[in-house]
């Protein structure tokens, strides 16, 4: 591995930082009595809103049809995200300082494979907190369940529910597009070094 | 085909335009509303257009009208008309329990005991630089003086003083260029003690001798908007009529208008109604307040009441004044100067570059127009005639600029529109004048419905008037809308004066008397509007701000419950213990956070209202049981699809009975349910 190789594998470990500095994914409700629209946030180690009082107005309307209410305590996995987003970034690191050309391929397919199982155990609070309805539930719409989408557009009763990935995911698509890139720039320069060798 | 029916119709036209001459003519000479006829004719037909304001879209102006003798002020957007908020100041208002709960009650205490209403007249907004700034509005209580505060991040009233020494608090409260003062005038004259304070006992025969007008000067705090009075300057024993402030050159001058000059005592109609000129008051104010810190000032006792309504806590408390200071004009040259005006002057009102006085003599022909330069060139050349209690009377011609000549019958007020136009309301002719302030010569005349008062144009008695609109409010309305009974509503009317020629837009019925009014575009309010209270910022000491700490204790003979509310329940909703003759106290705290979510509170048969919760905000209802029973209470407030479910009990045992304290919220059952949520949490 080049200088130039080291510095992207860097840049790859530092991105990840981004999951601290900004929400994952953000949903968005709208419906006409709620104009401005509710904005819930999901960050790499907490929940929260548009506003310091979303989560609260989210679970207003959520424990009418009797879902469990949001609390950042309720998910074991946001105190354990931020360890593993932290050994990814000093890994990171570790690979960029040891230079091995092949450390950057493990690193980035864990990576991968880490933020594939993030995006699963999203999707399963998503319906865990849709389907999971309390039987007392003031209001009961037979056959109807509330996971938000994952990705996307949906319906459910009278709000628009949009959820999208947001600046905090971009830290991990940039660490891969650097660790890509650094993977394939120390190549070429394997190349040259083995034609400076051979000549 | 279509030939013969063109045909007929340029017949039928031709037919139909002296039919309609000659019915309007019959309608004329036997039906005595040929005026109101006259009137709809000077309504343009594309009007509609120039005050509508499409659904879900915000009007371009708030105005904030005078409601008179209901003691509120209503929020009118403009140019819809459209009635957005009515701001109680001076009275109880049931609809919030503004008046009636714990926390509000003491805004309403004076030295003469808790006085829920008066006669409200004259808004005013805070200013600076001499423009409207939109963070409070100043407004003024005839009846028991007293000068209020409205914050406009909440359009709340948020503070009242009493203003003492002074009997019909009516030329107030008009504020100076940045809120240095807020100053504030008698009407009625009144025998003083001095040495004792406050208002003396004399014989009316005494008047003339006995009797002392005072003008309050009210200090501001720059960035909280807190009132203080800071001193008095006692007057001759006239009436007081209306003030307004100077601005540009005059900025450190404030005039009042004046009445009863001959300090007649009965009769005022005929008596006060006798003398020629009765006098325009001016006063420089910076020099008062010159002259008050240098120590010119006298101490006399006082017993006044402060009442201020805490951020915080929610809660108004009084403090009880007894001292106020006070400024002889005989003792202070320079200080304050008469300029004879036409008899029973009513509004004086100052144009945007501060040099022109008009002063609207109700009862004169003519409308006279005082210069300040030449005001201030009398006072060098000392050209004055005579004096009265040691305060110079300039002589008429060395202080006038000119006269309109007939401006129409009745002048009350004048407001400006910027580009150098005036525009008079005649009282008696029933008409808005327009007229140029440099020449003096007549422009256009707007009939208005049956006797205009006051005319409002946004800020224009500032600087720089928004010169679009003009709002002129009646004294006495016929028959702009069905009529409802022998009281009609009263009314406004909207009139366009962007162009030569105004043009009359809309007329919309308003709460009560509106006195006067003033204007401010949304943009320099809307922003700031405060959209709930932050729950972690409320410092009420009964809070209460998880349902955990909900609670109900007994101390004496009082009952108290701590209560939450969020939708769509109150924690406790079932309580007992409580007995007959017992005093209740719910402090009930609004657990959303959410913009216009606020919780009503209610318990039947409660003697004295409702009270309604904002957002994060603790208010309190005191509650006396007369009879044992079951008294549910409830939510009044529609806050969600389950708000009729927002109730609940409490159970009035009779006197002695051993029933304990108990509440709760949401009952155990027997089998945990899988999802507990807050509803059905448990408190025992
Ligand atoms: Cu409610």
């Amino acid at each position: 591995m080049n200088k130039l190789s080291r510095l992207l594998m860097f840049l790859a470990a530092l991105s990840l930082g981004l999951l601290f500095l900004s929400p994952m994914w953000k949903i968005y409700l709208k419906a006409p009595q709620y104009p401005e629209g509710l904005e819930m946030h999901i960050w790499v180690n907490k929940i929260s809103g548009s506003s310091e009082s979303v989560l609260q107005n989210f679970n207003i309307l959520n424990h009418y049809i009797g879902m469990e209410p949001i609390h950042a305590e309720s998910f074991a996995e946001l105190k354990i995200m931020p360890y593993i987003v932290f050994a990814f970034m000093i890994t990171g690191a570790i690979v960029a300082l040891v230079g091995k050309r092949r450390l950057i391929l493990y690193w980035g397919v864990l990576l991968l494979i880490g933020g594939a199982v993030g995006i699963l155990d999203f999707y399963l609070w998503l319906v865990k907190f849709g389907t999971n309805l309390s039987p007392e539930a003031p209001i009961k719409v037979p056959g109807m369940t509330y996971i938000p989408p994952l990705l996307g557009r949906k319906q459910l009763l009278n709000f628009e529910a949009l959820s999208l990935p947001s600046t905090g995911s971009l830290g991990i698509l940039l660490a891969l597009v650097f660790a890509a890139i650094a993977y394939y720039v120390s190549r070429k320069n394997k190349l040259e070094e083995q034609t400076l060798i051979t000549t | 085909m279509g030939k013969l029916l063109g045909k007929l119709k340029t017949i039928a036209s031709d037919v139909g335009l002296p039919l309609a001459l000659i019915s309007g003519l019959f309608l004329q000479s036997c039906s005595e509303s040929n005026r109101s006829t006259a009137k709809t004719e000077s309504v343009d037909e594309d009007v509609a257009k120039a005050v509508y304001v499409a659904p879900g879209k915000h009007d371009e102006l708030y105005s904030f009208l005078s409601g008179g003798f209901n003691g509120q002020v209503s929020v009118y957007g403009i140019p819809s008309g459209r009635l957005l908020k009515v701001i109680p100041v001076f009275s109880q208002f049931p609809e919030n329990g503004y008046g009636y709960n714990e926390e509000t009650r003491p805004m309403l205490m004076t030295s003469h005991g808790f006085v829920p209403w008066d006669d409200l007249h004259h808004p005013k907004l805070s200013r600076a630089e001499g423009m409207a700034d939109g963070r409070w509005l100043f407004v003024n209580g005839n009846n028991t003086p007293r000068v209020a505060r409205i914050d406009l991040t909440t359009f709340e009233t948020v503070e009242i003083m009493e203003i003492p020494n002074s009997a019909g608090n009516h030329c107030s409260p008009y504020p100076t260029n940045n809120n240095e003062y807020i100053l504030a005038g008698t009407r009625f004259s009144v025998p003083l003690d001095l040495a004792k304070g406050g208002m003396g006992d004399a014989s009316l025969e005494e008047y003339k001798d006995k009797f002392r007008g005072s003008i309050s000067f009210i200090k501001v705090d720059k960035d909280k908007g807190d009132m203080e009075l800071d001193f008095q300057v006692l007057v001759p024993g006239f009436d007081y009529d209306l003030a307004n402030g100077g601005k540009g050159p005059s900025g450190d001058w404030v005039f009042f208008t004046t009445y009863n000059t001959e300090k007649a005592r009965t009769m005022k109609e005929l008596g006060a109604s006798q003398n020629d000129k009765d006098y325009l008051a001016a006063i420089n104010w910076k020099l008062a307040a010159k002259y008050a810190a240098e120590g010119k000032a006298h101490e006399m006792p006082a017993n006044y009441y402060h009442n201020k309504l805490d951020h915080g806590t929610h809660k108004a408390t009084s403090t009880i004044k007894k001292k106020v200071r006070y400024l002889l004009p005989e003792e202070c040259p320079g200080m304050m100067y008469l300029l004879p005006a036409p008899k029973s002057p009513h509004g004086i009102d100052v144009d945007p570059t501060g040099e022109y006085m008009v002063v609207n003599g109700k009862l004169a022909s003519t409308l006279p127009v005082f210069s300040f330069s030449k005001m201030q060139k009398a006072i060098e050349d000392k050209a004055f005639d005579g004096e009265v209690n040691g305060i110079p009377v300039f002589k008429y011609d060395a202080v006038l600029y000119g006269e309109v000549k007939e401006p129409g019958l009745g002048p009350l007020h004048t407001e400006f529109d910027g580009k150098g136009n005036a525009y008079s309301t005649m009282f008696v002719s029933s008409e808005v004048v327009k007229w140029n302030v440099k020449d003096l010569k007549v422009l256009d005349r707007m009939p208005v419905y049956y006797s205009p008062g006051h005319l409002m144009i946004p800020g224009g008695d500032t600087k720089e008037p928004y010169g679009k609109y003009l709002v002129v409010m009646n004294k006495i309305t016929k028959d702009r809308y069905l009529p409802t009974g022998p009281e009609l509503v009263h009314s406004a009317q909207l009139i366009d004066i962007s162009g030569d020629k105004m043009r009359m837009l809309l007329d919309f019925p308003t709460l009560a008397e509106p006195h006067y009014a003033q204007g401010i575009p949304a943009d320099k309010v809307a922003p700031n509007s405060v959209k709930f209270f932050k729950l972690d910022e409320n410092t009420h000491p009964e809070a209460v701000k998880k349902e955990a700490d909900a609670s109900v204790t007994r101390q004496g003979k009082t009952v108290k419950v701590n209560m939450t509310s969020i939708r769509s329940h109150f924690v406790p909703d079932n309580i007992e213990g409580v007995q007959v003759g017992d005093t209740v106290i719910f402090h009930v705290t609004n657990l959303e956070q959410d913009w216009d979510v606020p919780h009503g509170f209610a318990v039947m048969g409660a003697d004295n209202a409702e009270t309604l919760i904002m957002p994060g905000a603790t208010q309190s209802l005191r509650w006396v049981p007369k009879q044992a029973g079951v008294y549910p209470f409830y939510c009044t407030d529609f806050c969600s699809a389950l708000h009729q479910e927002m109730q609940g009990y409490i159970r009035v045992s009779p006197k002695g009975s051993n029933v304990p304290i108990k509440f709760s919220s949401g009952e155990k059952k027997p089998v945990p349910p899988p999802n507990g949520g807050p509803a059905s949490a448990g408190i025992n």
